[in-house]
């Protein structure tokens, strides 16, 4: 159960982020931009060998002393970044995996859609519904 | 007064106690009747088979009624089919003769019982109101008594609510909507207006061209100006009405046939292969005419792309474009698409209806041609009445000149900032205007019947009037501007025509008004300036090069030298705007030289005909090639837009480019 999602765009800022509200939010918007180096660092760090198709799911980008942090990058580098509480049941690799992968489907969807114009802010209420599904529930 | 006429010639022919005429008048709103007063066979063939008689017996009820002879169930025919039903559930044969006698009600069984409901438990005042709805007048009287029928229909949906199980023998689909029928009811219990106009809407909906292809501001503007003109209209027109509101008491999310024919005609506008997709930038075009907003849509589409390929099929196609009406007509969206207008849903709709038909023809009509063509028909019988005609006339010319005005109304959308619900799109661009001029007022659903009986008198003319409607709200615009310039012998007696009214008749009525008050010395008077004027535009035509300008100038001083009335329409139909202003005013000093010579303080007379000829036919060509001018402005200005965004694009990689650059040749020189 995440405690914070982004997704944020090629030009790095973000066209997303929600996270757990009881929480103070800007914690974790700091959380997320610094997630962004690590991020891009991977992706670098990835590109020399441009022939291999670059592994979307980067895995855990950094720990914290609360939080893990995840991050993905889609092939049009956009990047989702996933913030999970440490003190929760550890979840697997795969679980975070099939949350990315949810994510980017809908992500997909709303890209579909002719009525959004990328670059935007998503607001298609079918993404949010995903991702309060994926939100940790107490929320 | 179809359904009065209709029932008095049934009358005259059988005599319905009044149970017997509301009881049929609910039936035969049950059975959806369109304008002209044809019922939707399927709807009366589910009645019939409710009433569980045998097949033959139904079948010599058609051809009794005459029904078989018409190939349709007019209300005439349809009341003496009931009373034909009736005698034949007790027991008497199935003759003319029969229908005379004094026999109880015919009994239907597994139907989506509205009027026996209402029948029962609403008190018989609403029922007087629904027998009313032959007899009464205005539509303010109608709007409580609706009301009120509403609120009753909703504790009989209520009721029935735990009974419709046990009626699902009747069929499958009026199951579904009998338990849709407490949704709408539900969302809508504070919104009886908005259902209203749903209903409305609904029975206008045939006659409003629910066509993409003309100004946005057509649509709100349009559909309430249309609900008090149709309501007023004729009872058959109210009996639609409330055979919609059964309809929309239903399931507001169903797709009827009318619309489910309409929409298929805009798919094929759009995409003429039915089976082919349309592609989401196509859709997208086509969606942001109706004028909602942008969030909305995106979730419109993305409650109707099922498949989530981006682009729409044909069932998807009418889910959204059903989404979007009931959203202009109120409705919030929903949540997740409704089961009526999932697309498995739409192609059950449609083998049902078909097999009952096909398996067991119970009503026979003698030409055994296929519905279509009934359709057709209905849609050329629409003609006839005089309401629905100019509607149809606007519907089938939007038609024939879909691919032209896609691009000018695509153009006009931009520059029409004015909301205007969806149905409204129909309407060509002429029609903008009217229907700009009305939303000026609130948009209330008893607008004056006068202006609007006016305004659709005038559109069957449609090439002139529409280049003038157009330019009417650059003519408000305007008069407001010539008052302020203080152009002298303005008389409070021409007072600019409220918005409301198209220039074209003002003009008219100007010139008679004028006509009857001229004097002739001022025609003397005013035929040398006329030469003048004359002489002066053609001047103004050779030298001035924009069409604009050129216009300005003509008309500047023959404007300001007629009669200031006339002046108002002319400049008002120049639809002129602010740049033009200036080349106007120029002649001003040479116009007010000119008017010094005649008496000031007299009014101008009218101008002579050829010079009026000359005008309105001028007064043509600039509009239109005005809206020329527009569209491809419209045009020229989103490639802009695009083209700029290009060239961000490339100028930041240009950028990151160099700079990269930058850091190599260091190392390189080194």
């Amino acid at each position: 159960m995440a405690v914070c999602i982004a997704v944020i765009a090629k030009e790095n800022y973000p066209l997303y982020i929600r996270s757990v509200p009881t929480q103070n939010e800007l914690k974790f918007h700091y959380t997320v931009h610094t997630s962004l180096d690590v991020v891009e660092e991977k992706i670098s760090a990835v590109g020399k060998s441009l022939g291999d198709q670059r592994e979307l799911y980067l895995g855990l980008l950094y720990p914290t002393e609360d939080y893990k942090v995840y991050g993905y990058v889609t092939n049009s580098k956009v990047k989702f970044v996933i913030v999970v509480d440490s003190s929760n049941t550890s979840l697997r690799d795969n679980e975070i995996r099939s949350m990315f992968r949810k994510l980017h489907n809908s992500f997909t969807d709303v890209m579909c859609n002719p009525f959004h114009n990328p670059g935007d802010t998503i607001q298609s209420k079918a993404f949010d519904g995903i991702v309060s599904g994926m939100m940790v529930q107490t929320g | 007064m179809d359904q009065e006429s209709g029932a008095a010639s049934a009358g005259s022919f059988i005599s319905l106690n009044e149970h017997e005429q509301r009881y049929y008048s609910g039936l035969h709103s049950l059975c959806q009747a369109d304008t002209s007063g044809k019922l939707s066979s399927s709807k009366v063939a589910e009645l019939f088979k409710a009433s569980q008689l045998p097949p033959e017996s139904l079948h010599k009820v058609t051809e009794v009624c005459g029904a078989k002879r018409l190939g349709y169930f007019g209300t005439p025919q349809f009341y003496v089919a009931l009373k034909l039903l009736a005698a034949t559930q007790s027991g008497l044969p199935v003759r003319l003769e029969s229908v005379t006698a004094n026999l109880p009600l015919p009994r239907f069984v597994g139907l989506k019982n509205e009027p026996e409901m209402r029948y029962s438990t609403v008190p018989p005042g609403i029922e007087g109101q629904g027998a009313q709805c032959g007899a009464a007048p205005g539509s303010v009287s109608w709007t409580p008594a609706e009301r009120s029928t509403f609120r009753h229909l909703e504790a009989s949906v209520e009721k029935k609510e735990p009974w419709s199980p046990p009626r699902s023998p009747c069929s499958s689909p009026p199951r579904s909507p009998l338990t849709y029928r407490s949704y709408p009811y539900t969302k809508q219990r504070n919104g009886a207006d908005a259902q209203m106009t749903y209903e409305s809407k609904q029975s206008s909906r045939p006659i409003i061209q629910l066509e993409q292809h003309s100004s946005p501001n057509n649509y709100g503007t349009k559909s309430t100006v249309e609900h008090p003109a149709m309501a007023r209209a004729s009872s058959a027109e109210r009996l639609a009405q409330q055979g919609a509101v059964d309809d929309s008491e239903d399931d507001p999310w169903r797709i009827t046939e009318e619309q489910l024919e309409y929409y298929t005609n805009q798919f094929k506008s759009l995409q003429p292969d039915l089976g082919a997709l349309i592609l989401g930038a196509v859709a997208k075009n086509f969606f942001t005419k109706s004028k909602l907003p942008i969030p909305e849509l995106s979730h419109i589409w993305e409650l109707s792309d099922v498949d989530r390929d981006g682009a729409l099929t044909f069932s998807e196609f009418c889910t959204a474009f059903h989404l979007i009406v009931a959203r202009k007509n109120g409705y919030p969206l929903p949540e997740s698409l409704p089961p009526t207008l999932q697309p498995g849903f739409m192609q059950q709709e449609e083998d049902i209806p078909d097999t009952p038909e096909s398996a067991e023809p119970l009503i026979v009509f003698e030409d055994a041609e296929p519905r279509p063509s009934q359709m057709d028909r209905s849609i050329l019988e629409r003609i006839q009445p005089s309401l629905p005609t100019t509607k149809q006339d606007m519907k089938e010319e939007p038609r024939k000149q879909d691919a032209g005005l896609k691009r000018m109304t695509t153009s006009q959308d931009k520059q029409t900032l004015q909301l205007g619900a969806f149905p409204e799109r129909p309407e060509p661009p002429h029609d903008l205007d009217p229907q700009m001029r009305t939303k000026t007022r609130p948009r209330s659903y008893s607008s004056t019947s006068i202006e609007d009986a006016m305004k659709k008198a005038e559109e069957p003319p449609t090439p002139p009037p529409r280049p003038q409607k157009t330019h009417s709200r650059a003519s408000s615009l305007d008069l407001n501007k010539l008052f302020q310039q203080g152009t002298p012998g303005i008389k409070s007696g021409w007072l600019p025509p409220p918005p409301a009214l198209p220039p074209r008749p003002s003009t008219s009525q100007v010139s008679h008004f004028i006509n009857t008050s001229e004097k002739t010395p001022q025609n003397k008077v005013q035929q040398p300036n006329f030469a003048d004027f004359s002489h002066f535009r053609e001047e103004e035509e050779s030298s001035v090069k924009p069409e604009e300008q050129g216009l300005r100038s003509r008309f500047g001083p023959s404007t300001e030298d007629l009669t200031n009335a006339s002046k108002q329409e002319v400049i008002g139909v120049c639809h002129s705007q602010a740049p033009q202003k200036p080349v106007r005013r120029k002649y001003h000093p040479e116009s007010q030289s000119q008017e010094t010579a005649p008496p000031p303080a007299m009014s101008f007379p009218p101008p002579s005909k050829p010079a009026q000829k000359l005008l309105s036919r001028q007064k043509r060509e600039i509009q239109m090639a005005i809206r020329k001018n527009k569209e491809t402005n419209a045009v020229l200005t989103r490639l802009n837009s695009e083209l700029q965004q290009q060239l961000k694009v490339v100028h930041q990689e240009r950028v990151t480019l160099e700079s990269q650059l930058e850091l190599l040749r260091p190392l390189a020189s080194t």
